[in-house]
């Protein structure tokens, strides 16, 4: 059993999401940065498929009734034991300490895996908490208790992703960059917005220039869609998505794992992936 | 993404990808319609090129796997104004929507909720200026062409014509949502 003695502004439960229900209006849902994820669970032996912990710019911190190893990836923060900071990625904790994950001076998110996985239960074969739809297990709160599962047999761990300061990120357009000037998206650089969350990174720069005016009608959107609503400022399509929309989106990222640690303010540029 | 030219040929090629899928002969991670597209997301390498293969599926040919009642008390907030909307009475109002045959044609905004067609474009009512705060579960409502019903609480701009106490949507059924994309829907007086 974990026990939450500070839950920080925004810690989740988090995998790899419940994809499959688009067609009923549900989100994928799921960790924002999968590789960091990933390779928390492999460094305890846990399947790819096991669920951790997300964090948002602050960490968290908890006690842990019995004696477990665990592992912390993602952004760079200083993670200490009963207030003793411990080096490496994988940590044993002691029965009855306090592990606490400090603030990310790199990067956004933590990922913290526990030996077992986080045991809640499953909704719709995931135990993600999704912040648009609601479903899965609330956010971690001052006291709240959390059961660890008994999952083993993963993967060998994958490499450990650098955080990046500045992004280049790849974009197919379509299916309505015939809707913009669409070069103006490899032209120019944004900047994270500080209302990002995990529905979708926004970004601040010059408004994208529209060509073809009128509505559209709702359509499905996909992870790492670029939407670009009526202000012309882009918005990239996180996890917690929604799964139809009605502003034209421009392009998709090939790759939104960086976003995941994209800090309000870092620069964002486009470059054309075909 | 494909692009059709109207709602029923979206659920003809929706129903053709959900059968193609079945049938192990597309493989897709979501197949999601939407008013004028259908979404194919999570496809195997070379899917396009077996997507041009494919003959145009038949509208008139589906055959709906689900068909549901909706058990509906009609004392929707914006009746009234739905009713001077259509140039009608309320109890016509009413009439109109028990005889209406809809059909789902996409989900979006929450889980479960169901935009549903069927009602004749000029019956088309705008949304409201601004949306309530709070539409409780179940509320039944109208906004453009569609007809919808809330599962869950939310902030809401459709126009309110009744209610249902049937659950729209329960995490331990299957499928979870009442009121998938293709089923056919009536509105039944409660």
């Amino acid at each position: 059993m974990i026990t939450v003695v500070r839950p920080g502004p925004l810690t989740t439960v988090q995998d790899l999401g419940r994809p499959g229900y688009a067609h009923l209006g549900v989100p994928r849902s799921g960790a924002l940065d999968q590789p960091a994820l990933r390779r928390a669970n492999a460094l305890v032996g846990n399947p790819a498929t096991a669920a951790g912990l997300e964090t948002t710019l602050m960490g968290c911190a908890l006690r842990f009734e019995r004696a477990v190893r665990v592992a912390v990836t993602g952004a760079v923060a200083t993670v200490r034991i009963d207030k003793v900071p411990v080096d490496g990625e994988v940590i044993d904790v002691p029965a009855g300490s306090v592990l606490d994950i400090g603030r990310a001076t790199r990067g956004v998110r933590s990922y913290l895996a526990v030996a077992g996985g986080i045991g809640v239960e499953p909704v719709l074969g995931s135990r993600s908490t999704d912040t648009l739809s609601g479903l899965g297990p609330a956010k971690l709160a001052d006291g709240m208790t959390l059961p660890i599962g008994d999952a083993t047999g993963g993967p060998p761990p994958g490499p450990t992703v650098e955080v990046a300061d500045e992004l280049l990120l790849g974009v197919r357009l379509g299916p309505r960059d015939d809707w913009f000037a669409a070069a103006e998206l490899f032209s120019s650089a944004y900047a994270v917005s500080p209302v990002s969350n995990r529905v979708g990174c926004r970004l601040a720069g010059s408004a994208l220039t529209r060509t073809k005016l009128g509505e559209l009608p709702s359509e499905g959107v996909v992870l790492g869609a670029v939407q670009v609503p009526a202000d012309g400022q882009p918005l990239i399509f996180l996890a917690d998505h929604p799964t139809t929309g009605g502003y034209p989106v421009i392009g998709v990222v090939d790759d939104v794992t960086p976003l995941a640690q994209a800090r309000p303010g870092s620069t964002v540029r486009f470059r054309e992936f075909h | 993404m494909i692009e059709c030219r109207d709602g029923e040929q979206v659920e003809a090629w929706r129903a053709e990808f959900w059968r193609r899928r079945e049938s192990g002969e597309l493989t897709v991670t979501d197949i999601v319609p939407g008013a004028r597209t259908v979404l194919l997301d999570g496809v195997a390498p070379g899917t396009a090129e077996l997507l041009g293969e494919w003959p145009e599926p038949d509208f008139a040919q589906l055959t709906s796997e689900r068909q549901i009642e909706i058990s509906t008390t009609f004392d929707g907030e914006d009746l009234p104004d739905v009713a001077s909307h259509w140039g009608v009475s309320v109890p016509e109002a009413v009439d109109r929507l028990v005889n209406a045959e809809l059909i789902v044609a996409f989900c979006g905004f929450a889980p479960g909720f169901a935009y549903m067609r069927g009602l004749p474009e000029e019956w088309s009512v705008p949304r409201l200026a601004a949306p309530r705060p709070r539409v409780p579960a179940g509320a039944v409502g109208l906004a453009g062409p569609y007809a919808g019903i809330y599962p869950t609480a939310s902030p809401g701009g459709w126009r309110l014509v009744g209610h249902t106490g049937q659950e729209l949507f329960d995490v331990r059924a299957e499928p979870p949502a009442l009121l998938t994309p293709g089923t056919r829907v009536r509105l039944v007086p409660a």
